[in-house]
């Protein structure tokens, strides 16, 4: 027994059957994507005034990551294409652009989230707030029995508000020094990771569900760029359709970023 | 996976072992007949599929009646020791079933402590909805019919197919692992509100999200091969409006199941954040837990939770009723040998409620103080989602007049499924109105309204497909004598365990209340107009004999389902003298279904066409000239 339309179009419907179900698998990923973004409006409209942070994400490495997803699209459509004129060369050049562009993304992506995981949030005793990226706790550090100090790059506020809005002239104008604090003098330490506060947590969330579907854009790019020579020699037409299926997801989730830079490293 | 050359359809690559009907044989590198495993575990057979689905299912149907059956119990006898199931009960969930001692301290019996209601009450929605009605409804009977009905081999992506089965299993392994872990399964009902969701200190609340992000999957996945396949593998001359009406109805649930589901994949994936990664997604600023003030960040939003709950749980309602009620349009054009009453209303009629079905989910949410503009669009939206639905129930309706009516059991579930989903459906405009809403918010009047729809609704409908499709997958004709002692049995059962229900709620009995309102009564000002009669309170005994007799009334059911497979009366592959293309392959189908080509040339319902030679006309047939459509 053989499925029809595998491979070529149906003539009535114009498309073959899996382009079609990739179609209808990104029309489920939009409503997925677009629960997530709902959910950030909704959490960004509530969040009480002057709580929702502002400049606290590398526009620069934010701005990098969006070109090597550009170019890897543009890769994506070129390996396409030499799939089409039927140049199995070109195809492995280009994809392998598009591979090492995706890793050279999840490198900076998790340099960004170590970024964040070693910066912390000090809630002092005295009612003010230490903040910046851990240098170093000392050898006996413990927050539990009140022992020994951590040392941090950053700086010391009296206001929570005022760690919220990096981008206003104070936050600009402030001096960012190593500042030593005892355990004694800790009231509560956390970093930004994703229970800082709903900002850390959506962005965390959406980056990471993002970071998945890039892995997985990869894995699946990988298999056809590493295994695909069988089916290239005995069924070209076929592996073509499947590099163009893979490819029209992979500009899918190029797209979610082209939404999700804005959203977050923007505004 | 050969060679490029497509032709629809490919009958005739013919398999190169003859006789060989069973399984998995007919490619070309697999000659050889396939082992069990391969053959019912993981097969890619739509037909195997839809079987395996709609055997889980049903399990875990009868599983969620046996939760409920504790429930109605507990309800009835709050405190009391659980007869028959205590010990078990105890032996499985441990001290969930408390011990209930005597003065003496001899040990009476167990019985079910709040918090095992709870779970109970939250796995028994969950499990009936996504495990139960679901599967059946749209994965086991879309699955086995939909290729059959429009001429295609199998569905389009049949590994994908296999995947869908098996995530489906595996989150029905989840789930049911979560009754055993320390503070047993998820509580916080089906609609897992935030923050309760979230500060009960179990971490079932985890293995029902895990669970359900399996679920979703398993329906994404099967959502996607069933648009494909209607899309792309209908057989020559199978236009649209060709097609049976039970496959538009599974066509616009698909549609549903791919749009309105990741959505609660989203807010589920957010819960897990908030419940393993502590960030307060759906947790508001200053949240106290036990008096103590929780350890969070707070700035979340409980409505955003069910805002995206609900903008799946509604669109889910017509994913539990519309193939329910694509089985009661082909029984019923079947039985009353006559073509079904406005086909085009009814394709307009389901694509319209499946358009609408995705912006009124608000209408559940009336009493979350969201708005009183939002609620009065909600309040239009729902008022104009009766009228499709009324449109198709008329539709059913008028199919009947004039009609030379057959009665046999599938006939019968279909006609018993027109009353009670009408009870149904006109008792939920109440609670589409906010005014009376306010009131009647959470009482067991919702419990009787919701259960009306999909219990003696949807299920029955679901037990007239069953009866109606048996003879296509094994050959033979379940009982009739016992199934109709099976459909009037529920029938009355059903009735007296869900009308009282109506009352006990417009006298103000609030549902999600483990002593059955007990306290809650006594607590209330004794012969106050809002009081709880003690009339109100003995309805819930009575529930509890008519449940249990509902349970008993299932077992002709289950033993005649079983017995039939190898001693019902032998059938031949059109039984019920059906036009449509499901009926036109042999019996069981093979693999790869049809013997030959269909050409279809006719609409579904051709019952009684003046002049023909039989009172139905087949609506395919093998083609006169195959190669004359390419």
């Amino acid at each position: 027994m053989e499925i029809p339309y595998t491979v070529q179009n149906r003539p009535d419907t114009g498309i073959y059957n899996a382009k079609l179900g990739i179609w209808l698998f990104l029309a489920s990923e939009v409503m997925l994507f677009g629960g997530l973004f709902s959910a950030y409006v909704l959490l960004r409209v509530g969040a009480e005034p002057g709580m929702w942070p502002h400049g606290w994400l590398n526009v620069t490495l934010g701005t990098v990551n969006t070109l090597l997803l550009a170019l890897s699209a543009i890769t994506t459509l070129l390996a396409w294409a030499a799939c089409k004129v039927r140049d199995f060369t070109k195809f492995k050049i280009f994809h392998a652009c598009t591979i090492l562009l995706a890793l050279t993304f999840l490198g900076i992506k998790s340099y960004e989230y170590h970024d964040k995981l070693i910066h912390y949030e000090i809630a002092l005793t005295d009612g003010r707030f230490a903040d910046g990226h851990l240098v170093e706790e000392s050898k006996d550090f413990d927050l539990a029995k009140k022992t020994g100090t951590v040392t941090l790059h950053g700086r010391i506020v009296e206001d929570r508000r005022d760690l919220m809005d990096l981008r206003s002239p104070e936050a600009q104008a402030a001096k960012l020094d190593e500042v030593t604090i005892a355990a004694t003098d800790i009231k509560k330490m956390g970093n930004y990771g994703p229970r800082h506060n709903t900002f850390t947590a959506i962005y965390f969330t959406l980056t990471g569900l993002h970071a998945l579907h890039i892995l997985g854009g990869t894995i699946v790019i990988f298999y056809f760029w590493a295994f695909g020579g069988a089916m290239w020699k005995t069924d070209p037409e076929r592996f073509t359709n499947r590099i163009e299926v893979s490819g029209l997801f992979w500009h899918f989730v190029d797209l979610v970023w082209i939404f999700l830079f804005p959203v977050l490293y923007l505004t | 996976m050969q060679s490029n050359v497509q032709q629809f359809p490919p009958f005739r690559a013919q398999p190169t072992v003859p006789d060989d009907h069973s399984g998995h044989g007919h490619d070309a590198h697999a000659h050889a007949e396939p082992n069990f495993w391969q053959k019912y575990i993981f097969s890619t057979d739509h037909k195997v599929i839809g079987i395996q689905y709609g055997f889980m299912a049903l399990c875990f149907m009868l599983f969620g009646f046996f939760l409920m059956l504790l429930m109605r119990w507990q309800i009835a006898h709050p405190g009391v020791p659980v007869p028959v199931f205590g010990p078990l009960l105890h032996l499985a969930v441990g001290d969930a079933a408390s011990a209930v001692k005597d003065q003496a301290g001899n040990l009476l019996g167990y019985c079910i402590t709040p918090e095992l209601y709870n779970s109970f009450g939250a796995m028994h929605g969950t499990i009936m909805v996504f495990l139960g009605v679901v599967p059946l409804a749209f994965a086991a009977f879309g699955n086995y019919v939909v290729p059959l009905m429009i001429g295609a081999p199998d569905m389009t992506f049949p590994r994908i197919n296999m995947a869908s089965f098996h995530a489906f299993f595996l989150g029905g392994v989840v789930m049911l692992v979560s009754f055993f872990i320390p503070g047993g399964a998820a509580q916080a009902g089906w609609t897992s509100y935030s923050p309760l969701a979230t500060t009960i200190p179990t971490h079932g609340q985890a293995f029902w999200l895990v669970g359900m992000v399996l679920l979703i999957t398993s329906s994404l996945l099967g959502a996607v091969n069933f648009i494909a396949t209607i899309i792309q593998l209908r057989a020559p001359g199978m236009t649209w409006m060709r097609l049976p009406w039970f496959v538009w109805a599974q066509f616009v649930t698909a549609f549903i199941l791919l749009l309105a589901f990741p959505p609660l994949e989203a807010a589920g994936v957010l819960q897990l954040m908030d419940n393993l990664a502590h960030t307060s997604f759906f947790l508001p600023t200053g949240l106290a837990v036990g008096g103590q003030l929780a350890d969070v960040s707070g700035g979340g939003s409980p409505l955003l939770w069910q805002h995206l709950f609900w903008f799946l749980g509604h669109p889910e309602v017509y994913v539990l009723i519309l193939p329910a009620m694509g089985i009661v349009i082909e029984v019923i054009a079947n039985n009353t040998r006559k073509p079904i009453w406005g086909y085009k209303s009814l394709v307009y009629s389901v694509l319209f409620v499946g358009f609408l079905s995705f912006i009124v989910w608000a209408h559940h949410m009336y009493l979350t103080g969201m708005g009183q503009k939002i609620a009065t669009f909600f309040q239009a939206t729902t008022m104009i989602i009766s009228i499709p639905s009324v449109i198709i129930l008329t539709c059913m309706f008028l199919s009947l007049w004039g009609g030379s009516i057959r009665i046999n059991t599938p006939m019968l579930f279909a006609l018993g499924f027109l009353p009670m989903f009408g009870i149904g459906g006109l008792t939920g405009l109440p609670l589409g109105l906010a005014a009376c809403d306010l009131y009647l918010h959470d009482t067991y009047y919702i419990i009787a309204h919701f259960h009306y729809v999909v219990a003696p609704g949807t299920i029955f409908a679901l037990f007239a497909g069953v009866y109606f499709w048996f003879p296509k997958i094994t050959g033979r004709k379940m009982n009739e004598f016992w199934g109709r002692v099976h459909f009037w049995c529920s029938l009355v059962f059903m009735n007296l365990v869900f009308m009282p229900m109506f009352a006990q709620g417009i006298k103000g009995m609030l549902r999600r209340m483990s002593d059955g309102a007990v306290n809650y009564s006594a607590a209330r000002v004794p012969n106050a107009i809002d009081a709880l009669p003690g009339s109100v309170m003995q309805l819930n005994g009575w529930i509890l004999w008519a449940a249990i007799a509902l349970g008993i009334a299932q077992i002709p059911f289950i033993i005649n389902l079983f017995w039939s497979i190898n001693h019902g009366e032998k059938v031949g592959s059109n039984p019920w003298r059906a036009t449509t293309l499901d009926w036109q392959t042999p019996t069981p189908p093979p693999h790869g279904n049809f013997a030959e080509e269909q050409h279809i040339d006719r609409g579904p319902y051709e019952y009684s066409v003046p002049g023909a030679a039989e009172d139905f006309t087949p609506q395919g047939g093998p083609a006169k000239n195959p190669t004359a459509h390419h």
